[in-house]
């Protein structure tokens, strides 16, 4: 029986790699733990290890192809008195050979091909984009990127700091290519300390430069949050409008996947508390940098919360010389009359899915994506209450104190006589984010309790 | 001021990059057995010197000299080796595990097998190591089953930590090994605090805080140093300096203070540099700082010069920022290769022997890893309980999480 080497993941979030060598020729022996390929990622280069012992049958997927999904067959392993010549011929009847590698991968992107397709319109009804502007396909990753870079073009005082921004290109690779481009001053590695370097930050900031502090992730910025909120958000304030600080914190925010307690928490909700800051916490690419350009040029600090899943998403980005969006607007994802899902960053992925299977069920879902959380676009949602008059508010984050409740109550006291049922919130569960797989699931909001509450509000 | 030159900031830069030849000529090793032992209550004035220096026992022929030397039976010697081939056959299984989808995450120890695992022989029962990621050695040198660690590793249903926690970050009370933060340094001046406790309850038990050379930076580190220095706590603060924060050289952290030993100069803390690679020193070391705690003189820094010879994790890739020979290049050698060259100086162990003990440790560590498997695997076999994610967040479950593991039907 012939067993199929799969493209390995190197980490809980990897999609994806470039197959770049083959250290194995067909017809090689192949013992368990040989280094058989290399792979390649936008993080690493990392070997492929052989789990069982055999024969390479068959080279499935070239040296040199980029973009293999984790978990394609990569290549045939004929296993101890099996014919090779067989084996290799065995492609194809996929379904009665055993996986050789059993990989950590993320849940594969968008199954949207087995529902109702949506209608192709979101894009371009997007009022913020010109009518007729030509699209790329670009990933949230590339758009961060894009975003920084441009700015640092446009303007010589800003520049980016962190662990890891420069000699690395980043922990998640968002400032790929800034060092070479900018140099070592104006891409700065610092010493592992968020409480310092964000310090560090704020008083450039106040000296008139515009710093972007980038947190390896949200979670480790909690040594911060003193400078963040104490200083950064309230200096313009207490100096009588004399010292502002005109400054970005970015970086991963929220759950990935298999990192657990201390690096899975959602700070949508701790920052949009604070008065003096802004926060922004975009979903698809060319929010992503329409929001970093302007939070960039922002006078006020502004927290950008991002996602590390999200990072390899892809999305349409109009091909435009300076694309810059408003921050404190929210977008209609997508227009419908029965009731309305709001969300925001990660969040949207579960919203989308959710609202192509009601499509399926005849609801007809409006679904908002905030963009940012302060200031916030109360108005677009009260609008749409009053369209709709259901309401299901959707995020990661605990549900104590949570942004889906501030909407909750503001739309009760707003437009409670445009109700017809109540406003229901989904969030995260009540707990810290376990580290197992499926206690991790279990944790975070899915699509069927958006669903649920869908029906529930539309007494279906 | 009429003709000032613009100011400029400095960033320190490692000596090559990838594609240069390695180059450790700026570390300056003193012979094996030159650096002075002081008795444990010597004036921390009188030894600053010894922030500077490396304290070496094992010589380039393999023999123990000098004053430090000594602290250690043929028999414990023995063990201590089979403890480092423990660990480092443990990270190799565990490597491949990661790579084949058993566990989405791991950390080795490749090169530094002897600074936790000589350590935990100088504590006694009931001290408390506030450890980080890469000090599996303390459990491992203290007797913790291999299986349980795996168990944490695979996250299966045998999970002492019940799915929780990231792989690697165990927690053993029992074993003096406090559970790992996965945020760096918070714990620095959280042992200082477990040490002074142990002190305000007149008990005997000390404390053992561990840092890497990147995170000294953080602010806990200074703060841990603040209050070690000012309330004298029983407590032995370590520094592993391996060279490399992920790809940040430990020049980034450590700035113009020579070295990070010299950081607990200002302090008025002894502070001592130890051969990070020499298991008899770092034995010989961590004996006196323990002596020192034990008996109320203070707290100990120890700065361990070492070198991740390895990836920081399996999602790292090193040769993106340093010279992929590098390691070979490390002047203070391989752990376990010195160890066993001197045991076989001492006639106490053979090439066979080694051969025989490399082959013995594997079997052990595979056999623990078949029965860990039994219990189930990241994406396969037994998983934690659904249970567990509401269990054990507060020591009475209250009304409304009682609500929601009602709702999720379990």
């Amino acid at each position: 029986m012939s067993i199929e080497i799969l493209m390995p993941a190197l980490s809980p979030t990897m999609e994806e790699g470039n197959l770049s060598k083959w250290l194995k020729n067909e017809g090689d022996t192949i013992k368990s733990g040989d280094v058989i390929a290399e792979i390649e990622t936008d993080k690493a280069t990392m070997e492929v290890e052989a789990v069982d012992e055999g024969v390479l049958a068959k080279i499935l997927i070239a040296a040199g192809t980029e973009g293999v999904k984790v978990n394609t067959p990569i290549a045939i392993l004929a296993v101890e008195g099996e014919d090779v010549d067989q084996a290799a011929k065995g492609v194809g009847e996929a379904d009665e050979t055993p996986k050789a590698i059993a990989v950590a991968a993320e849940p594969a992107p968008d199954k949207q091909a087995a529902v109702p397709a949506a209608p192709k319109t979101e894009a371009a009804a997007d009022p913020d984009i010109p009518a007729g502007t030509e699209m790329v396909s670009t990933t949230v990753r590339e758009a961060l990127r894009d975003a920084m870079a441009e700015e640092m073009r446009r303007d010589q005082d800003v520049f980016v700091m962190g662990e890891e921004v420069a000699e690395y290109q980043g922990a998640y690779k968002i400032t790929q290519g800034l060092l070479q481009e900018f140099g070592t001053e104006r891409v700065i590695d610092t010493p592992i300390t968020e409480h310092g370097f964000a310090g560090v930050g704020v008083g450039a900031a106040m000296a008139g430069l515009k710093p972007i502090v980038e947190f390896m992730t949200f979670n480790f910025a909690m040594q911060a949050i003193d400078q963040i909120i104490n200083s950064a958000a309230k200096t313009l304030y207490m100096s009588g409008g004399q010292m502002g600080a005109p400054i970005v914190f970015r970086g991963p925010n929220g759950a990935a996947a298999r990192v657990a307690a201390q690096h899975s928490q959602c700070y949508a909700a701790w920052y949009s508390h604070i008065p003096g800051l802004k926060v922004v916490m975009p979903y698809s690419a060319a929010d992503a940098k329409g929001l970093l350009k302007a939070a960039i040029r922002d006078p006020n600090p502004v927290i950008f919360l991002e996602n590390e899943i999200l990072y390899g998403h892809s999305f349409d980005v109009p091909k435009m010389d300076d694309f810059v969006l408003p921050i404190g607007k929210a977008r209609i994802h997508k227009p419908g009359k029965d009731v309305t899902l709001v969300s925001f960053g990660i969040g949207m992925t579960y919203c989308t899915k959710a609202e192509a299977e009601l499509r399926g069920m005849g609801i007809d879902a409006e679904v908002i994506d905030l963009r940012t959380i302060r200031p916030l676009d109360l108005d677009t949602i009260i609008a749409s209450v009053k369209k709709t008059n259901r309401l299901v508010v959707v995020e990661e984050g605990y549900p104590q104190s949570s942004v889906g409740d501030f909407i909750a109550n503001q739309v009760s006291q707003r437009a409670f006589d445009h109700l017809d049922a109540p406003v229901l919130t989904i969030a995260g569960k009540d707990v810290p984010m376990p580290y197992a797989a499926n206690l991790e699931k279990l944790a975070l909001p899915n699509v069927a309790e958006i669903i649920e509450a869908t029906k529930a509000v539309t007494y279906r | 001021m009429a003709n000032s030159a613009p100011l400029k900031f400095h960033v320190p830069e490692p000596e090559v990059r990838p594609g240069g030849t390695p180059d450790f000529s700026n570390v300056v090793i003193p012979e094996a057995g030159s650096v002075e032992r002081p008795p444990v209550d010597a004036e921390p004035e009188s030894i600053r010197k010894l922030a500077f220096s490396i304290i070496r026992v094992l010589n380039r022929d393999g023999e123990a000299v000098g004053p430090w030397a000594g602290s250690l039976t043929d028999e414990e010697l023995t063990a201590g080796l089979r403890h480092m081939m423990t660990l480092r056959a443990f990270d190799a299984r565990m490597q491949m595990a990661q790579r084949q989808g058993k566990t989405s995450f791991y950390m080795q120890h490749l090169g530094e097998e002897a600074v936790s695992t000589a350590f935990r022989k100088a504590l006694a029962k009931g001290d408390m190591n506030f450890p980080t990621y890469r000090q599996a050695g303390l459990l491992i040198a203290d007797g913790y089953p291999m299986v349980d660690m795996m168990n944490q590793i695979f996250s299966n249903e045998r999970d002492p930590l019940r799915g929780r926690q990231l792989p690697v970050m165990y927690s053993s009370r029992e074993h003096g090994f406090f559970t790992i933060s996965g945020n760096l340094a918070t714990q620095f001046v959280q042992a200082v605090g477990w040490a002074m406790a142990s002190a305000i309850s007149k008990d005997t038990r000390i404390a053992a805080a561990w840092i890497g050379d990147g995170s000294t930076a953080e602010s806990d580190f200074h703060s841990a140093l603040v209050f070690a220095s000012t309330y004298k706590a029983p407590i032995i603060l370590n520094v592993v300096n391996n060279q490399w924060a992920i790809s940040t050289f430990q020049g980034i952290a450590r700035g113009g203070s020579g070295t990070f030993a010299a950081r607990g100069i200002g302090f008025g803390i002894p502070s001592l540099r130890v051969d990070g690679n020499d298991f008899l020193a770092v034995h010989a070391v961590a004996k006196w700082a323990a002596e020192r705690a034990r008996s109320n003189l203070g707290p100990t820094l120890i700065e361990y010069v070492t070198y991740r010879a390895g990836a920081h994790s399996t999602s790292d890739d090193p040769s993106a920022y340093r010279p992929k020979t590098e390691s070979d290049a490390w002047p203070l050698g391989d752990p376990i290769l010195r160890l066993k060259n001197h045991l076989i100086l001492r006639g106490i162990w053979s090439d066979e022997r080694h051969k025989q003990a490399e082959a013995e440790v594997m079997d052990s560590v595979i056999a623990a890893q078949k029965e860990a498997e039994g219990h189930g695997t990241l994406h396969s076999g037994g998983k934690p309980s659904v249970r567990d994610i509401f269990e054990g967040l507060y020591e009475e479950m209250p009304p409304h999480l009682r609500r929601q593991r009602q709702q999720a039907g379990v």
